[in-house]
């Protein structure tokens, strides 16, 4: 009796310690990654960083191109990919429950947001790029939007299925055409949890570097013409960094940094914001 | 007769139903036509390769004579290396996430978990190749290559010299970066357990490990599979960490400490650069082996958590 009880207890304390170990493992990489970013990146903040041009190697320089080319494309992106999740996000919501178009989206969606993203900057290529002649910030903007789509449906559909009838029912009774009931109350109802939504899908692409391999490319200049290559931060990073040279390094690291507290903090806010606007 | 204002307001409502039902629609078209633009793309090398493309291990531009091997193998088994490493380590985490932690500890440390797959590939990529590539090569290699590497049969895996970057690394940074997404799925999963089961058990004497192996384990198997394939999925299709790391070589070896190449790392590289059609239209064909892969095991992924859901509402 002794013997089979004490095995049954090490067996348990043994696995559960695995468990405590790896739950620290996961947590220390978390923080290796973080504090090699600020030790690596921090020194080479300073103001040339936002103010000066990436360089050619060897000479002093900063980012500026490449992150405003960054918060350009990220916000055509977004403007194109979230008024198309929304109406999507509605119809799987509202007018989903019955016919094979709602659940065949609901699938494919849940593929699309988890599909390599080299393979959507592959058919911006194709579809666009190569049409046009020529590479362009619109269609790294149009790459990011077909990232941000599937982000965005998912949070409006399952916002609005926490809504309750009665809510709907009573807006309905007033005789509001069912648009207006979605529009003006159901939507409205879910603002917070839309806006969380669209904060991931940001987050989400504010760091994306395959899709914009072949489709925005890269600039060493200035330029916010859209119809024209543009720098943005990833493709900076992965230039600089895959250099031999010290000082693009740094600023490789620099720009890590930056990227990384953007996508943190926008992840933060995005989730505090969700538990308040969760329905109790 | 309805009166005008109404058949307005009706008028309305079709269109509206008509707008978000098109937007809907354009989801599914966006799959088709990212499938139909592929095989269209890959058209040239697939009537020039066939299907020897699949078999083929030769990578030559200057000859313009391409196959699919290399990259194909690369693709899967970093992808192997990452679910050998990352799958015990996420079931662990759920586990001390529903089993063991402190209420109080639960959602900060689900946060941080979720946190390491907000991080962007690219900085995965390049902490891999300029902290971890140098200590795989300076410590862990060289271990490796004498405990493991000495050792029959399996040992050829871990042969040759300590380089850092290579498949090896590759797969090891891939397993973090899926950790995040398989805990937190096995996590919802095992929260879907009915206490009522849990506790019968524990009422009859189970230590927490045995709730774990033969309570929550065989009522979540279905979910459990599911979310290891999701990391599968984004496993295969992972590039920036992977093409930093790899080594970008077109070479099959035997070892996985040697360098290689992976389908997405091969696109990341090579795209831009490559001249002449049959060139891009292989890379072209690359990226719909990867799709066709990719998409057949999230389909799968996502059929086995959806019957997981649907024996959820049957049971309760």
């Amino acid at each position: 009796m002794g013997s089979l009880y004490s095995r049954r207890v090490f067996v348990n304390r043994f696995n559960l310690a695995m468990s405590l170990l790896t739950m620290a493992f996961g947590l220390a990489f978390l923080f290796w990654i973080l504090t090699t970013l600020f030790l690596a990146g921090f020194h080479a903040f300073s103001t040339d960083l936002f103010t000066q041009m990436t360089p050619p190697p060897g000479s002093k320089g900063g980012l500026l191109n490449a992150i405003v080319g960054s918060l350009l494309m990220a916000a055509a992106g977004t403007l194109i990919g979230t008024p198309v999740g929304i109406f999507a996000g509605i119809y799987l919501a509202e007018y989903g429950s019955r016919g094979w178009l709602a659940p065949c989206t609901r699938f494919i969606n849940d593929i699309l947001l988890s599909a390599p993203s080299i393979v959507i900057g592959l058919f911006i290529y194709e579809v666009f790029v190569f049409k046009v002649g020529h590479f362009s910030a619109w269609a790294g903007s149009l790459a990011l939007a077909l990232i941000v789509i599937p982000v965005v449906i998912r949070t409006p559909e399952n916002m609005l299925r926490l809504v309750p009838d009665s809510l709907r029912e009573a807006a309905v009774a007033l005789g509001t055409p069912q648009w207006k009931v979605i529009v003006m109350v159901t939507l409205r109802s879910v603002r917070a949890g839309i806006i969380t939504g669209v904060l991931l899908a940001v987050a989400r692409i504010s760091g994306e570097t395959a899709p914009l391999l072949f489709t925005a490319l890269n600039n060493q200049f200035w330029s916010v013409d859209l119809n024209a290559p543009m720098a943005n931060l990833p493709v900076v990073i992965f230039q600089f960094a895959m250099s031999p040279y010290a000082d693009w390094q740094t600023l490789a690291w620099a720009g890590s940094l930056l990227i990384t507290i953007a996508v943190l903090a926008l992840n933060v806010i995005a989730r505090t914001l969700f538990r308040q606007a969760a329905p109790k | 007769m309805p009166d005008p204002k109404h058949s307005g307001a009706l008028l309305q409502d079709v269109v509206f139903r008509w707008i978000a039902r098109a937007f809907a629609f354009l989801v599914l078209a966006i799959l088709l036509a990212i499938i139909v633009s592929l095989i269209y793309g890959s058209l040239p090398a697939m009537q020039r390769f066939g299907f020897g493309f699949l078999v083929d291990s030769e990578w030559n531009p200057v000859t313009e004579k391409f196959g699919a091997l290399v990259p194909i193998v690369g693709t899967l088994v970093t992808s192997t290396i990452a679910l050998v490493i990352g799958v015990p380590v996420s079931f662990g985490i759920a586990l001390f996430l529903t089993e063991l932690s402190p209420p109080w500890l639960k959602r900060p440390l689900g946060t941080a978990i979720e946190l390491l797959a907000a991080i962007p590939s690219i900085i995965y990529g390049m902490w891999g190749l300029f902290v971890l590539a140098p200590l795989f090569a300076d410590h862990v290699q060289p271990w490796l290559i004498h405990t493991i590497g000495a050792a029959p049969i399996i040992g050829a895996l871990f042969k040759g010299p300590p380089q850092g970057i290579g498949v090896f690394t590759a797969g090891f940074v891939l397993a973090i970066m899926v950790i995040p997404f398989i805990a937190s799925v096995v996590r919802d999963v095992f929260e879907v357990v009915p206490p009522v089961l849990k506790e019968s058990a524990y009422g009859i004497g189970c230590t927490t490990w045995e709730v774990v192996r033969n309570i929550v384990l065989p009522y979540t198997r279905v979910g459990v599979i599911g979310a290891i394939m999701l990391g599968l999925g984004r496993a295969l299709g992972e590039t920036m960490a992977v093409t930093f790391l790899i080594g970008n070589a077109h070479q099959l070896s035997a070892s996985i400490l040697a360098p290689g190449n992976s389908i997405a790392s091969a696109l990341a590289n090579e795209f831009t650069e490559a001249v002449g059609d049959v060139y891009t239209s292989a890379l072209i064909q690359l990226g719909l082996i990867l799709f066709v892969i990719t998409f057949v095991v999230l389909a799968l992924a996502k059929l086995l958590l959806l019957q997981l859901a649907k024996g959820e509402g049957r049971r309760t």
